[in-house]
């Protein structure tokens, strides 16, 4: 596991020098960045900036062609399969909420609860007293206990979202990776996805990628400014925003 | 632990369509054999053998919806299966023949010795017991379908590439089945059976035995299914075919689940051909066509992919249907079986079973509508 070139770091995520590129194009271009534990960060940048393949990479879904990826000091994420990143405690929500359909709330937040994921003794599982309690505990966290029966398929667009917050918090990942969360919702809902968030942010590191400034200011947090695949600017909302250089990228075109 | 894994799946429902299979299972050849033959309620010896066929075709119907409806794995070669447990019944029962073959040789099944054998091949060696053609029934199936899905599933092949590679294995082993020297009795395959645990297969009364055997087997295949179906393992399997990367960014091994339901069911298909071929009386390479695959992923379609008792409803009528139209309009069929096609696909998207349940809502609706 422990490669020479790799740099033990107190960082929870850490990224160096990561490049990706797809037929020619360099979806991400000598990426670093780093996630301390119990932080926030919000990403920004425009479409094509490399936010979504800069998950991708994390979760294992992409390989990169060069860099580093560490996860808690230690495990060398380009090496592993998405299952073993996720079970090292990487989680990630999707632009487009992704809930199983076919299931209850109640069995979406079961399937997506830390422990159980070898499938011979799924077959002889039946969900302990504890995996109960926990469930009841997040239904109530999300708000939806009156709907934990029924089908995700038939929830409002705003109730997947909450209900795949719902499947992160039963994952109990350390890191999440959260991407636009707020697409799609209406202000009110913004603001609680904010305070959700917030709340999350206690006990689990939190990485956000959003398009939506007002949500980034509610926020509150350290913003990384990605453009054509690299770090154009690191600092709070303020500072970023008063930078020519993000300006021209936001703006000048 | 078994027991209680078996009975995690029996609802209500469930239970009712087991008894309702053993119960055919016993009525039938009882009315076969204990009835005289000019009363109205006597069934004929070859109406007895046919819905013995479509019992098989039924526990063909329930492995295919098992990967396909539960697991969205579209198998179009599930008929190669059902073809390998057929062929290793086929190689107990003609080691069973003996010295009653044409050529009387005690050893040497009759197209080896027509064909200038001088020994027994080396595969056929303990077909000779019952014990172990029923072990290999099992076994042959599951091997080739672990060697298939390992490779597949790891290599993260899905969709129609699955399905085309499922379809190239059944036409492969059609063509390898078809020659002679593969020794498996080439062009004509396996017949002219004698004996089945030393019964005649021609007496009623081994027919009758292996009607109830068949409908024991599908009711355990359903029972077997359901559990499977209903455990939590279960409910990760659908969810691995409703959104297969999110699985994997939970954390599952999204192989495992398939392979272990991919293996299950080429069992099931196996023991299917299995009961088949002593019944019908013959198995050849034409078992093997990769029509007979699509065929039964229709039957399914027809009753209700993702269903359990939607593929048992479609295999049986859809088979009924083709023995009639092929007996009363031959040149039909073929027409009959593309239009049911599209008609399932168009207006049908959950089969037979689907209908019941849409229609069972509709009138909850109408019911909750009314005082209003």
């Amino acid at each position: 596991m422990n490669a020479p070139t790799m740099r033990s770091t107190s960082a929870l995520l850490y990224l160096s020098g990561v490049t990706v590129s797809f037929d020619g194009f360099r979806a991400l271009n000598n990426l670093s960045l780093l996630i301390e534990p119990g932080e926030m960060r919000a990403i920004i940048g425009p479409n094509g900036a490399g936010k979504t393949t800069m998950m991708d990479v994390v979760t294992g879904k992409t390989r990169p062609d060069t860099g580093e990826v560490v996860f808690d000091g230690q495990a060398d994420l380009t090496k592993l399969d998405e299952a073993s990143i996720a079970t090292l405690g990487i989680g990630r929500k999707f632009q487009k909420p992704t809930v199983f359909e076919s299931h209850t709330v109640r069995d979406n937040l079961l399937l997506a609860l830390a422990g159980l994921r070898s499938w011979y003794k799924l077959l002889l599982a039946t969900p302990t007293r504890e995996e109960d309690q926990r469930l009841d505990e997040i239904l109530s966290i999300i708000r939806m206990e009156a709907q934990q029966h029924m089908l995700a398929a038939r929830l409002s667009h705003g109730q997947k979202q909450w209900l795949e917050i719902g499947m992160l918090l039963a994952q109990d990942p350390k890191l999440l990776l959260v991407d636009e969360p707020v697409a799609g919702m209406t202000d009110v809902e913004t603001e609680t996805t904010a305070q959700v968030l917030r709340e999350i942010n206690k006990t689990h590191s939190v990485v956000v990628v959003e398009h939506d400034m007002s949500f980034v200011r509610a926020l509150g947090v350290k913003v990384t400014v990605l453009h054509e695949g690299s770090m154009l600017a690191e600092g709070t909302l303020d500072q970023v925003s008063a930078d020519p250089r993000v300006v021209e990228v936001y703006l000048g075109r | 632990m078994i027991t209680r894994f078996l009975w995690q799946g029996m609802d209500r429902n469930l239970r009712l369509c087991v008894l309702l299979i053993l119960a055919v299972g016993i009525a039938l050849p009882l009315a076969n054999l204990i009835l005289a033959a000019t009363n109205p309620a006597h069934v004929p010896s070859w109406v007895l053998q046919l819905f013995g066929k479509y019992l098989c075709y039924a526990l063909l119907a329930l492995a295919v919806d098992l990967v396909w409806g539960f697991c969205g794995i579209l198998s179009l070669g599930h008929g190669a299966f059902f073809a390998l447990g057929g062929y290793c019944m086929g190689m107990y029962l003609m080691r069973q023949i003996g010295t009653r073959g044409v050529y009387g040789n005690p050893i040497l099944p009759d197209f080896m010795v027509f064909l200038n054998y001088k020994e027994l091949p080396w595969f056929w060696h303990g077909f000779d017991h019952f014990w172990f053609a029923a072990i290999m029934v099992v076994l042959v199936p599951s091997v080739l379908a672990f060697a298939l899905g390992w490779f597949a599933f790891r290599s993260r092949v899905t969709g129609v590439y699955l399905s085309i590679i499922t379809q190239a294995m059944t036409f492969a082993l059609m063509l390898a089945f078809f020659r002679n020297d593969m020794g498996l009795g080439g062009n004509n395959g396996l017949t002219d059976f004698k004996d089945i645990l030393g019964y005649s297969v021609q007496a009623s009364e081994t027919r009758a035995a292996l009607f109830f055997a068949s409908a024991v087997a599908l009711a355990l295949g359903l029972i077997i299914s359901a559990a499977v179906v209903s455990s939590r393992f279960g409910k990760a399997l659908t969810a691995v075919r409703d959104a297969e990367s999110r699985m994997r960014f939970l954390g599952y091994r999204v192989e495992g689940f398939k392979l272990f339901v991919f293996v299950l069911s080429a069992a099931m298909a196996g023991v299917a051909g299995a009961l088949y071929v002593p019944q019908v009386g013959i198995i050849n390479p034409g078992e093997f066509a990769p029509g007979n695959s699509i065929e039964a992923v229709l039957w399914v379609a027809v009753g209700g992919r993702g269903t359990l008792v939607g593929p048992i409803i479609g295999a049986v009528l859809v088979n009924f249907g083709k023995t009639w139209l092929t007996g009363a309009l031959p040149e039909v069929w073929l027409f009959a079986l593309g239009a049911l096609f599209i008609v399932v696909t168009l207006l049908l998207p959950k089969g037979i079973v689907g209908l019941w349940g849409q229609m069972k809502n509709r009138s909850q609706a109408r019911k909750a509508r009314a005082p209003a």
